[in-house]
């Protein structure tokens, strides 16, 4: 892979700090060493004769690709809270051009696939002057997309706080900002949590397809084992299983902790 | 087309009400709600809401808080128009940021209290205040406490409305309207949805605002023993109109109307 340089570039360690990214590679590279570890005795021969053979070979690209998936789910997740954000108060907005606006958008990412705005922001939008990288244009087409879903959960979460706290913020005559800034806004977050926890999972999913950009994701990683080893089962076992990990022990869980946090105020324990 | 030239730009005098509403009405689709009202209520007055449900006394305080838009009329607060503004000499309807100019002078407080869930009993009181009377935050909280105090609650104000009672609550919320200096106080059944025991907490520290501060009150209530301890005038409230108002003794003792006779001898007998 001769580009495989060029696209490795991690935003996230660009963002991010740099004690937060050493203890993201310290992790990723214990978690290789951990494996490595355990896998030590086995002989890695040419062929892939059983599966700790098959993970003492591609257990690092499992690990990378797992990691680059991470990145992009993360990324994906501040792009789609921003957007939802953005577009779930401007579809509850007084201003018809503001509502329109929303609505636009919304409808645009929820009544088009994925894959093909993948395939827009990556391919066409060049020709209008916009050139991405595969790996922000992998996350910022999974974030808008899962972002427009997230509007309709804002939304409904805005509109299923109970309208005596509207009026109670109107009577002590708060502007129409200040009352979503800093009192609807607020309990809304709690009431969207649970729906977020679904979406964040979807996104996760979605992000699978980066790989057909040539983000170097867990999916495409898998294949390219796959088409050296022939190995189906373990291939796209592993990655099921890692699919399932990251949502069930990262995503849910943190969710979870969310949830109960925010609500710790708004509910009798 | 309503004239609009009936109405005066503002209120002039010696004696401009606090409250005026001026031929107000008030119409849900086909359904009149409320019928060309004529009510001043004057500074420092205490005047209490009476009827039977679906009278319209809601939406007499809804319609003065502008929670509701009027059909007819202009309500005047403190000699300004509330409901409409001057142009080119002439009433036409209030702006929302000219409607927010004069509201303010408005307080209210809701049956069901409606605290904000996520702040402690002080972040209520003090969140108005910082943030749209541009108070100083020290000033502010001082003054949050004084109000929490005024009504019993100096000790809950670090809790949250989940771990107050409902008479508590109400508490806060009358604490967290007067943190804004209303001029006016609007209260809505603000006894109707507590337990039996803790309505008399509620009523005392009404009972010591009346007594203690220059406000201007209206208030509906079911509560005919307490409407008739506190109040100046009594408003009975029948279909839309008032049906007969006048001073306590007068209207409880001595009802003129066979519709308020029917309503308080009803109302007796349930008691
Ligand atoms: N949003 C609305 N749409 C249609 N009708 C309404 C609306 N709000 C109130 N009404 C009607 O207006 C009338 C007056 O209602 P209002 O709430 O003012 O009565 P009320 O005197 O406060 O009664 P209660 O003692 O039950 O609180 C009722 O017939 C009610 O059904
Ligand atoms: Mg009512």
């Amino acid at each position: 892979m001769g580009s495989k340089k060029s696209l490795s570039l991690k935003p996230l360690k660009r963002i991010a700090m740099g004690p937060i990214v050493s203890i993201y590679e310290g992790i990723q590279s214990a978690i290789k060493s951990l494996l490595a570890a355990l896998l030590s005795g086995v002989e890695v021969s040419g062929r892939v004769d059983n599966y700790l053979e098959f993970l003492a070979k591609f257990g690092d690209r499992l690990v990378d690709g797992a990691f680059i998936t991470l990145e992009q789910a993360l990324l994906a997740i501040i792009v789609a809270v921003i957007m939802a954000t953005i577009f779930g108060v401007g579809r509850v907005s007084t201003s018809l051009l503001i509502r329109s606006i929303s609505t636009t958008y919304i409808e645009f990412f929820r009544g088009t696939s994925l894959i093909v705005q993948l395939f827009w922001i990556f391919y066409v939008l060049p020709f209008f002057g916009v050139v991405l990288d595969p790996y922000p244009a992998g996350f910022i087409a999974v974030g808008l997309n899962l972002g427009a879903y997230g509007a309709e959960v804002v939304r409904g979460a805005i509109q299923a706080v109970p309208r005596g706290q509207y009026e109670a913020a109107y009577a002590l005559n708060m502007s129409a900002r200040l009352r979503m800034r800093r009192i609807i806004f607020p309990q809304a977050v709690v009431i969207m949590l649970p729906a977020w926890g679904n979406l964040l999972i979807e996104l996760l999913k979605g992000t699978a397809l980066v790989g057909l950009i040539s983000v170097t994701d867990l999916m495409f990683q898998s294949r390219q084992i796959y088409s050296l080893s022939y190995a189906a089962i373990e291939t796209f076992g592993t990655i099921l299983i890692i699919y399932y990990l990251i949502a069930r022990l990262l995503i849910t869980p943190s969710m979870r902790a969310l949830e109960t946090r925010l609500s710790r105020n708004l509910k009798r324990s | 087309m309503e004239d609009m030239s009936q109405y005066p730009l503002e209120l002039n005098g010696d004696d401009v009400p606090m409250v005026r509403f001026m031929n107000v009405s008030k119409r849900y689709g086909d359904l009149t709600v409320l019928d060309a009202l004529n009510l001043d209520i004057q500074q420092s007055e205490m005047v209490t809401v009476i009827g039977p449900s679906g009278s319209g006394k809601t939406t007499v305080l809804r319609m003065l808080m502008t929670l509701e838009k009027i059909n007819e009329g202009v309500i005047y607060v403190d000699g300004k128009p509330l409901t409409h503004m001057e142009k080119n000499g002439v009433l036409v309807p209030a702006s929302d940021s000219y409607i927010r100019s004069v509201k303010g002078d408005i307080g209210m407080c809701f049956q069901h209290f409606n605290l904000f869930p996520h702040m402690t009993a002080l972040q209520n009181c003090i969140e108005a205040p910082i943030h749209v009377l541009k108070m100083n935050k020290k000033e502010a909280i001082e003054r949050a406490e004084d109000m929490l105090e005024m009504v019993g609650l100096a000790d809950k104000k670090d809790q949250h409305p989940i771990r107050l009672s409902g008479g508590q609550q109400q508490r806060v919320a009358i604490a967290r309207a007067l943190c804004m200096r209303p001029k006016v106080m609007l209260l809505d059944e603000v006894t109707s949805a507590l337990d039996p025991e803790v309505i008399g907490e509620v009523t005392n520290v009404i009972k010591k605002l009346v007594a203690e501060h220059n406000l201007t009150m209206l208030m509906v209530t079911h509560q005919m023993g307490f409407a008739r301890d506190i109040s100046d005038r009594v408003c009975f409230f029948f279909d839309g109109k008032i049906e007969e108002q006048g001073t306590p003794t007068a209207l409880f003792d001595n009802p003129q109307r066979e519709r308020t006779q029917q309503f308080l001898s009803a109302v007796k007998s349930a008691d």
